[in-house]
């Protein structure tokens, strides 16, 4: 059985705010009957459009997801739709105290629908909003930026994390190694002040040294947990002559692999002008 | 308040009875069975009575019963000791909608070791197709492993014609039958199965006891290794009280086994006609002339089961769901996807699973209080109200 905070026991058996605005200044709809969970929003603002003089949902899911919308509403009425804008999924989690780690994607569900449902008054577009970039989660349809968005607002670490907040790799897991190169990117961009200051001039055995030390931190973990492996064969001046192993051997993605993941890896950690190469057969 | 519990293939209540008879083995028959002395010698005299019992239960030699921690722990060492003897041997059949204990197990020696898995579809009543079993068989077939009844929907498989198409190949048949040991008649000497698992907690035994049929003959090494406990087929000292309570509870199993087919079938009948009648867009999953006598999954449309769950719980009742927020996942279950019941009803399907210890008065609170719930939930729902 979940953990659940009084506060959220409390919005799921005492719901604020259930139902529809008649004729409302706008509308944000999220998610879907398939995916186990959706939101429908409605707002109304005062004369100047400016205020939210009041807000409703109906929602299908979990006790954490009526709580989380019951939540929601509660925290957006009177407040200014800049203001609003502004809200996280966090602000939701933190009003009810907290959420299980696993129902954090109830609480992104109700930011999303608020996004909705604004960009429904400004722009007038009525209905789901469009998926912005590219779907990295089939299953559940997330979007790499929603990906990273999760990431940096919540401060993720792990795919777990990832799967808790928005459900990408919830279904299939086809989807996870990509979210761990997306996690490494994301909290790599994030934080440049820890990145090793790269040294100057190297030896070649302190480069091949290098090389293999980051191949070990900071690449082969992820592939590894996609069933794949890497080796290093050979370092040539600013050539880098890898063997891929594994599921990456044939793996209909492993030229995006090499460069945008393991070519970048190093040059980010031992020098900016190596090439990256697989070993020819 | 006393709970409702209609969540019997989930646990169940340990029986008086089992309770009573395990107490002496705590802190008065405490030796161990392997202990030369009287108070060992006791404890050895119980363990071996407590399998007579449960080899009454399925019409087996006492020797053919291998005492495990659970029935998951019965299944593992099924499906990995077969595979053992069997090295040359690299292909498995199991169904798509087996409990965990088998799907996972299977599955890691598909992902970990290379082996071939092929898992048996459902149709939409859950019912499994023979002539698809048959011909699934390979001549590098090591095991076929099959439920005998599904936990979630009751769904019974037609165990006798499954073994004897399995064992006309000469593949060796595992069968988990967790859910029907003590609700169904098992009989070893018609049934040609080589492998079976049962469970103590599903049938009012406590947790942490389970069973294993080993047909005589059937070459299986130990999971656990270590000492000769178990004539050297299981290690680790026996435990003496919960294999004590055990045989007690599949004694009593065999009792009522006419008042389960009988009277907890007529509740759970009841409970199924007044839900559907009560409840508008509600739906039963699996096959209803092939399930067991305890068992209901009704499916509630657009609505979430977790939030079922917790309404109910609100009255003390108590059941499961098969919805992705109780799962742990993200998904429904395996089994009501397998079965191709739609998403807009696998997440709002309750299992309602009765005992002996059930009361008509029981089913009538459930009956009167669950479609204000479900009324309830439609009317916070952005689907409900269409």
């Amino acid at each position: 059985m979940w953990d659940y905070t009084e506060k959220v026991k409390d919005h799921f058996l005492n719901p604020r705010n259930v139902g529809e605005i008649e004729n409302a200044d706008c509308m944000g709809e999220v998610g879907s009957l398939a995916c186990g969970d959706a939101l429908k929003l409605t707002l109304r603002l005062d004369e100047k459009k400016e205020k939210i003089v009041d807000a409703k949902f109906l929602t299908f899911g979990c006790a954490s997801a009526i709580a989380s919308s019951s939540a929601l509403t509660e925290i957006i009425k009177g407040m200014t739709i800049d203001s609003a804008a502004k809200v996280t999924n966090q602000d939701i989690a933190d009003y009810l105290g907290e959420l299980p780690e696993q129902k954090m994607h109830c609480s992104v569900m109700g930011r999303e629908a608020l996004e909705a449902a604004i960009a429904n008054l400004r722009t007038g577009k009525t209905g789901v909003v469009e998926l912005e970039g590219r779907v990295v989660c089939t299953c559940f349809g997330v979007t790499e930026t929603e990906i990273e968005r999760v990431i940096k607002e919540n401060s993720l670490t792990e795919v777990e994390q990832v799967t808790n907040y928005c459900k990408a790799g919830g279904g299939c897991g086809g989807c996870r190694g990509e979210i761990e190169r997306i996690l490494l990117r994301t909290n790599a961009a994030a934080k440049p002040t820890v990145k090793p200051s790269k040294p100057g001039r190297l030896t070649v055995m302190q480069k091949i040294k290098m090389i293999d030390e980051t191949i070990a931190r900071e690449i082969r973990p992820s592939l590894v947990q996609d069933g794949g492996d890497i080796e290093l064969v050979d370092v040539e001046g600013s050539r880098v002559i890898v063997a891929l192993r594994g599921a990456c051997s044939s793996c209909p993605a492993s030229p995006v692999t090499m460069k945008d993941f393991i070519q970048a890896k190093l040059r980010e950690f031992v020098a900016d002008d190596l090439v990256v190469e697989e070993e020819k057969q | 308040m006393k709970p409702i519990y209609l969540d019997n293939n989930a646990t169940t209540r340990v029986a008086d009875e089992v309770v009573e008879a395990m107490m002496p083995f705590f802190t008065e028959q405490y030796g161990n069975p392997s202990s030369m002395y009287a108070l060992g010698g006791e404890a050895g005299h119980a363990t071996r009575h407590a399998r007579e019992q449960v080899a009454a239960l399925l019409n087996c030699s006492p020797d053919e019963i291998l005492f495990t921690s659970c029935g998951t722990e019965s299944d593992n060492t099924s499906i990995h000791g077969v595979l053992e003897v069997a090295p040359a041997k690299r292909h498995l059949i199991t169904s798509r909608v087996e409990h965990p204990a088998v799907r996972t197990t299977c599955r890691y020696f598909r992902e970990q070791h290379g082996y071939a898995l092929t898992e048996l579809p459902v149709d939409a009543k859950g019912n499994l197709s023979l002539s698809e079993l048959e011909s699934s068989l390979r001549d590098d077939t090591a095991l076929v492993s099959i439920m005998h009844a599904n936990n979630e929907t009751g769904v019974i498989f037609p165990l006798e014609e499954i073994a004897q198409i399995v064992k006309s190949h000469g593949v060796i048949l595992h069968t988990d039958a967790v859910q029907t040991a003590g609700k169904l008649s098992l009989d070893m000497q018609k049934l040609p199965v080589d492998l079976l698992a049962i469970s103590g907690h599903k049938l009012h035994a406590p947790k942490g006891i389970g069973a294993l049929y080993v047909r005589r003959g059937t070459k299986l090494p130990p999971y656990l290794k270590g000492g000769h406990q178990e004539s050297g087929k299981r290690a680790g000292t026996e435990n003496v009280p919960y294999i004590v309570g055990f045989g007690k509870a599949c004694e009593l199993a065999m009792q009522n086994m006419e008042k389960e087919n009988t009277s907890v079938k007529a509740l759970r009948d009841k409970l199924q006609a007044g839900l559907l009648t009560g409840c508008q867009n509600a739906y039963v999953n699996g096959d209803e002339t092939h399930r067991l006598p305890n068992t209901a999954n009704i499916s509630f449309e657009f609505i979430e089961g977790e939030s079922i769950l917790l309404l109910l719980d609100t009255l003390g009742v108590c059941a499961s769901s098969g919805s992705a927020c109780t799962s742990g996942s993200l998904e429904p279950s395996h089994v009501l996807r397998a079965m191709g019941v739609p998403f807009t009803r696998a997440h709002g399907s309750i299992r309602f699973s009765l005992s002996r210890y059930t009361t008509e008065d029981e089913v009538n609170v459930v009956i009167e209080k669950l479609p204000a719930i479900i009324e309830r939930l439609r009317s916070m729902s952005p689907f409900g109200r269409k």
